[in-house]
C-alpha cells in the first residue's frame, strides 16, 4: 500500500509502485480533475504539484510521490475562487476544456514564483502545455488578468 | 446556475420531473419537414420524459436539454442562451442537461456541419417564445386582464399597470392544460437582451475546477479498464496472439479478439482488459500479436500523391459543377496559368483521446462517452446487437474536442463488443499512440488549377481535385463526383466568370478518411484562393480588387471593405507582405489578412492575423470570437507544422514528439470581427478555418515572390 497526501487528504492505494502518479490519482483515488493526453510528457494536461513544482504525473512514479504533499486542481482552490479561476472565466478561456487543469496548475506554479510575468515570461512557462483548441492566445490574456487579481488580493493566494 | 450531467434515472430523481410541471418539446414525424411544438405536460410520465426539451416545474424550475455535442465549440451556452432569450429567464437559474440520442425527440443530433445553432435556432427561438405566451395566457386569465397588458420578465408573468406578478412555477400547472398556439411573434434583434451578448460561458467554472466529467472521467461501480491492440496497418485481420507475458501483469484479467466495425467494413484488435488503465496498457505492451494484413503494406504518402498527380495530368475525371466551356477557353485565349497544389493527411487529435464506457446487459446496453453524434451510435449498436433502439441508451459526456473523429461509431462499438465479452461495464481508453495511428484521418488531397487571362479578366477557371472521398466510406456512390469538390469556393464567383468547372478526379486507397474540421473546405481553401491570387497577379490585379471585382454581393463586398479597413490593406508597406483569403462553408463566409515580414535573422515571421466572419444572426460573439482564434490556430498548425505519412502501410507520427502541435510560443496576434446582419444564421465552428493558410501563403508570396504550393511547409526554412 501506498499513502498519498492530495489536496490536504490522506489515501492509502494498492499500486504498483511504477504506475504513474496520474493512474493513481484518476484511477484509485477517483479524482478525474487531472487528464490523460499523451503518456510521455509531451502535452502537460496531466500537470499536478509536487511538494509545490509542477510535474507531469503521467510520467512521475506514484511511489515518488509517497510522502510528498500533491495538489490537483481540486485543490486549487476551495470555491473555484483562485485568481486563475477567476481570470479563466473573465476571459472566457476554456473551450474543450480537457488541457486547462494542466494549463491552470502550470500557470498557478509560474505566478507563484513571477508575480508580473511578462508576455515571454508567460510564453516560456506555458510551452509544455498544448491546447488543440487553440486558447493560447487568452491563455496568455487570463494570466495577465491574474496577476492583477493577485496584487489587488494583497497577494494572499 | 447549475449544471448536472446525469442519466435521465437520476435527472427524473432530483428534478421531480415526474410531477405536475408544463412540458414543451418538439414532434419530428417523419414526413414532415417542420417541427411541430407539443405541449407533453399531459401524457403519461415515461412519455414526458422523453419529450420534453423545457421543463418548467411548480417551484418554477426550468431544466433545458441541449440536444447537442459540447466539444469546445460553445453549444452547451448557446442552446440556452437563445432558449431562456425568448422564454424571459435568467441564464443562471437554468439547469443544463446534455441530451440523449434521441431522434424523434430532438431530430438530428449529428454536431457536424457546424449545424448546432443555424440548424436549430429558429426552432428553439418558437418553442421558448411559446412556453412564454401559455404562460402569459394563463396569468391574463387569472387576472382578467388581456394578455397584452402582461408581459414575462425573469421567470415571472407580470401585469404592467398593477405591478402585479406571478412566478411561473405558479403558472406551470394551468398552462399544461393548454394547447401550444400555432403561431408565435418572436421578438427583434434590437429586443434581445442575451443574444449577441457576449455573456460568460456556464460551462468555464466546471472546466477550472476539474468537475467537468468528459468520456475519459465516467465511473460505473464494478467498471474494468480496458485497452485494444489494433492492426498497426489499419486494417486486416488477427492471425494469432500470445496473451501470456500479458496476463502476468498484475491487474490484467482478461485477454482476447475483437472486432469493430468501421464504417462499412471492420478492423480487429486484441482486448486487454484489467483492474486499472495502467495495467491495461502495460499488458497491451506485453502481447505478441502476429497480423495478417495482406493488402495494405503498400501504402506509401510518395505513391499516394505521385498516382494523384498522374491522373490529374491524364484524367478529367467527374464534373460536379460545369459552366460555358473552359476547355475551349484554355485552348484558345491569352495567358494561362496551370499548376498543382497538395494538402496533407490530418489526424484531428483531440486532447482527449478516443475512449468510450459501455455496460452491455443482455437486453440493453448503455454508453457513455465524449460522442459527436449519439442517435448514429444508438442506431448502429442498434443494428449491431439486434436490440430495439429504446434498448440502446447514448449518453453524451463533455467532449475534450472532437473535429469530426467523435462521429464515428468504431469506438462505441468496440467498448460494447468488450463489455459483452466481459459482462461488465467497462471504459476502453485509446492511447495517444491509438490516436494517432489509426485514423481516421483527413485526407490527403492533389488540385490541378488551370485559369485563362484575357485582356486583364478572369476569362476561364478549371479545377481537379484528386483525394479520397470521404462519402465512399459510408456507403456513398462511386460513380457521382464529390459532392465537396467545390466546397469552400464562393457562389458569387460563378455569376461573374462565365466558364468554370470543378471535377473530381476519383482516387481510392485504403486509408480511412473522415470529416476533420471544415472537411473539404480546409483544402480546396489552400488550392483556390492560393489560385486566385495567382490569377490576379497574372491580371496585374491587386488582389483584393480582383475579388471584389467577380464577387458582386452585397455581403461579400461589405466584407471585403471590412477586411480592408481593419487591415489597413491599401495603406501596405514595401517590407511588409500582406495576403488575402475569403472562403465559405456551412453557410458563413470568412476573410483573413495575413501580415508577415522577416525577423532579424532573415526569417519569416506572422505578425498580425485579421479575421472577418459574416454568420448572419448569431448568439455570443465572444464564442465566435473564440472558434475564429482556434481555427486559425488549427489552421497554422495543419499548413505548417504537423502531417500524418505513410509508409508501408504503417503511419508513421506515434504521438505529440513527432505530430507536433502550435504551441503559445507559435501564436501571433489574431483579430476577429463580426458582420451586423440580420440574415439567417451560418455556422461558427468551423468556417474561420480554411482562409488562414491561402492567407499566409499568398502573404509570403508578396513579401518574398515564392509560392507555396504543397502544406505543410517550413515557415522557419522558407
Amino acid at each position: 500500500m501506498i499513502n498519498l497526501n492530495i489536496n490536504q487528504k490522506s489515501y492509502e492505494v494498492d499500486a504498483d509502485p511504477d504506475m504513474p502518479l496520474l493512474w493513481a490519482i484518476r484511477d484509485l483515488v477517483g479524482l478525474t480533475g487531472t487528464k490523460y493526453g499523451c503518456g510521455v510528457a509531451q502535452c502537460g494536461a496531466c500537470v499536478v504539484h509536487l511538494n509545490g513544482e509542477a510535474v507531469r504525473s503521467c510520467v512521475t512514479k506514484v511511489s515518488r510521490a509517497e510522502g510528498k504533499k500533491i495538489v490537483t486542481i481540486e485543490g486549487l482552490s476551495k470555491n473555484n475562487d483562485h485568481p486563475l479561476q477567476l481570470a479563466w472565466n473573465e476571459v472566457n478561456v476554456p473551450q474543450c476544456g480537457y488541457c486547462h487543469s494542466g494549463q491552470l496548475m502550470s500557470a498557478a506554479v509560474l505566478l507563484r514564483e513571477n508575480p508580473n510575468p511578462t508576455d515571454e515570461d508567460i510564453d516560456s512557462a506555458m510551452s509544455g502545455n498544448i491546447c488543440r483548441c487553440g486558447t493560447y492566445p487568452r491563455i496568455r490574456k487570463a494570466i495577465h488578468l491574474a496577476a492583477e487579481l493577485h496584487k489587488k488580493e494583497g497577494g494572499t493566494k | 446556475m447549475s449544471t448536472n450531467q446525469v442519466s435521465r434515472r437520476d435527472f427524473l430523481r432530483v428534478s421531480g420531473l415526474a410531477g405536475t410541471a408544463l412540458c414543451l418539446g418538439f414532434y419530428f414525424p417523419s414526413s414532415a419537414k417542420e417541427a411541430e411544438i407539443v405541449n407533453t405536460s399531459g401524457v403519461p410520465k415515461s412519455e414526458v420524459e422523453l419529450n420534453a426539451w423545457i421543463h418548467i416545474d411548480t417551484d418554477g424550475k426550468v431544466t433545458i436539454f441541449n440536444h447537442r455535442a459540447e466539444m469546445g465549440q460553445g453549444s452547451f451556452q448557446s442552446v440556452p442562451q437563445i432558449i431562456a432569450e425568448e422564454l424571459e429567464v435568467d441564464l443562471k437559474e437554468v439547469n443544463i442537461i446534455l441530451a440523449q440520442g434521441n431522434r424523434e425527440k430532438y431530430g438530428s443530433q449529428i454536431t457536424g456541419g457546424s449545424s448546432t445553432i443555424r440548424g436549430s435556432y429558429k426552432n428553439l427561438l418558437k418553442l421558448s417564445a411559446t412556453a412564454r405566451i401559455m404562460l402569459i395566457t394563463i396569468a391574463a386569465k387569472k387576472w382578467n386582464v388581456p394578455i397584452t397588458a402582461c408581459y414575462a420578465e425573469s421567470g415571472h408573468v407580470l401585469h404592467k399597470a398593477s405591478g402585479k406578478k406571478f412566478h411561473y412555477g405558479e403558472l406551470v400547472v394551468d398552462a399544461s392544460k393548454l394547447e401550444a398556439p400555432k403561431e408565435v411573434v418572436l421578438k427583434k434583434i434590437s429586443e434581445y437582451k442575451l443574444i449577441r451578448k457576449p455573456l460568460h460561458r456556464q460551462d468555464t467554472p466546471l472546466k477550472t475546477n476539474g468537475t467537468a466529467i468528459f468520456g475519459l472521467d465516467k465511473k460505473l461501480p464494478g467498471m474494468l479498464y480496458a485497452t485494444v491492440e489494433r492492426n498497426p496497418r489499419l486494417r486486416g485481420i488477427v492471425k494469432s496472439f500470445d496473451a501470456s507475458a500479458a496476463l502476468k501483469i498484475p491487474g490484467v484479467t482478461k485477454v482476447f479478439k475483437v472486432r469493430m466495425g468501421v464504417f462499412n467494413t471492420f478492423r480487429e484488435g486484441v482486448a486487454v482488459v484489467a483492474n486499472s488503465t495502467w495495467a491495461a496498457m502495460q499488458g497491451k505492451k506485453a502481447l505478441k500479436v502476429e497480423w495478417d494484413d495482406s493488402g495494405f503494406e503498400h501504402i506509401n504518402t510518395t505513391e499516394i500523391y505521385r498516382r494523384q498527380q498522374e491522373d490529374l495530368q491524364t484524367k478529367e475525371g467527374l464534373y460536379l459543377k460545369k459552366q460555358g466551356n473552359p476547355d475551349d477557353i484554355l485552348r484558345q485565349e491569352g495567358k494561362t496559368i496551370d499548376v498543382v497544389y497538395q494538402t496533407p493527411y490530418q489526424s484531428h487529435s483531440c486532447m482527449e483521446p478516443v475512449n468510450c464506457v459501455a455496460h452491455y446487459q443482455g437486453d440493453k446496453v448503455e454508453i457513455w462517452g465524449p460522442i459527436q453524434a449519439p442517435e448514429w451510435v444508438q442506431d448502429y449498436i442498434s443494428g449491431q446487437l439486434g436490440l430495439p433502439k429504446e434498448k440502446v441508451i447514448v449518453n453524451m459526456t463533455f467532449l475534450g474536442g472532437g473535429f469530426g473523429r467523435k462521429a464515428f461509431m468504431d469506438y462505441p462499438h468496440e467498448a460494447t463488443m468488450i463489455s459483452k465479452e466481459i459482462g461488465a461495464p467497462v471504459q476502453v481508453v485509446w492511447t495517444r499512440e491509438d490516436d494517432a495511428t489509426q485514423g481516421p484521418y483527413r485526407p490527403g488531397i492533389s488540385y490541378r488549377c488551370q485559369g485563362a487571362i484575357h485582356n486583364g479578366e478572369v476569362t476561364a477557371l478549371k479545377f481537379r481535385m484528386s483525394g479520397q472521398n470521404n462519402d465512399h466510406w459510408r456507403g456513398g456512390k462511386t460513380d457521382q463526383a464529390n459532392r465537396s469538390t467545390s466546397e469552400g469556393f464562393l457562389k458569387p464567383y460563378f455569376d461573374s466568370i462565365k466558364n468554370i468547372s470543378f471535377a473530381e478526379v476519383q482516387f481510392e486507397t485504403p486509408v480511412p478518411t473522415m470529416w476533420w474540421r471544415s472537411v473539404y473546405a480546409s483544402t480546396n481553401g489552400f488550392a483556390y484562393e492560393s489560385f486566385l491570387d495567382e490569377v490576379a497577379l497574372a491580371a496585374g490585379k491587386d488582389p483584393l480588387d480582383l475579388r471584389r471585382q467577380y464577387l458582386q454581393d452585397e455581403r461579400c463586398q461589405r466584407l471585403i471593405d471590412k477586411m480592408e479597413e481593419v487591415s489597413g490593406w491599401k495603406k501596405r508597406k514595401k517590407n511588409e507582405g500582406f495576403g488575402a483569403a475569403i472562403t465559405e462553408c456551412f453557410s458563413s463566409t470568412v476573410g483573413q489578412i495575413v501580415k508577415v515580414s522577416k525577423d532579424a535573422s532573415g526569417k519569416i515571421k506572422i505578425d498580425q492575423v485579421w479575421a472577418v466572419m459574416d454568420c448572419g444572426w448569431y448568439v455570443n460573439p465572444d464564442i465566435i470570437r473564440a472558434q475564429v482564434e482556434g481555427s486559425i490556430i488549427m489552421a497554422l498548425g495543419a499548413a505548417t507544422i504537423h502531417e500524418i505519412t505513410f509508409k508501408d502501410g504503417l503511419v508513421e507520427q506515434r504521438n505529440f514528439y513527432d505530430y507536433k502541435m502550435p504551441r503559445i510560443t507559435d501564436i501571433p496576434p489574431i483579430e476577429v470581427h463580426i458582420m451586423e446582419n440580420d440574415a439567417d444564421a451560418g455556422g461558427v465552428g468551423e468556417p474561420g478555418l480554411p482562409a488562414f493558410a491561402p492567407a499566409l501563403t499568398n502573404a509570403i508570396f508578396d513579401l518574398t515572390g515564392k509560392r507555396i504550393r504543397k502544406l505543410p511547409f517550413d515557415l522557419s526554412a522558407v
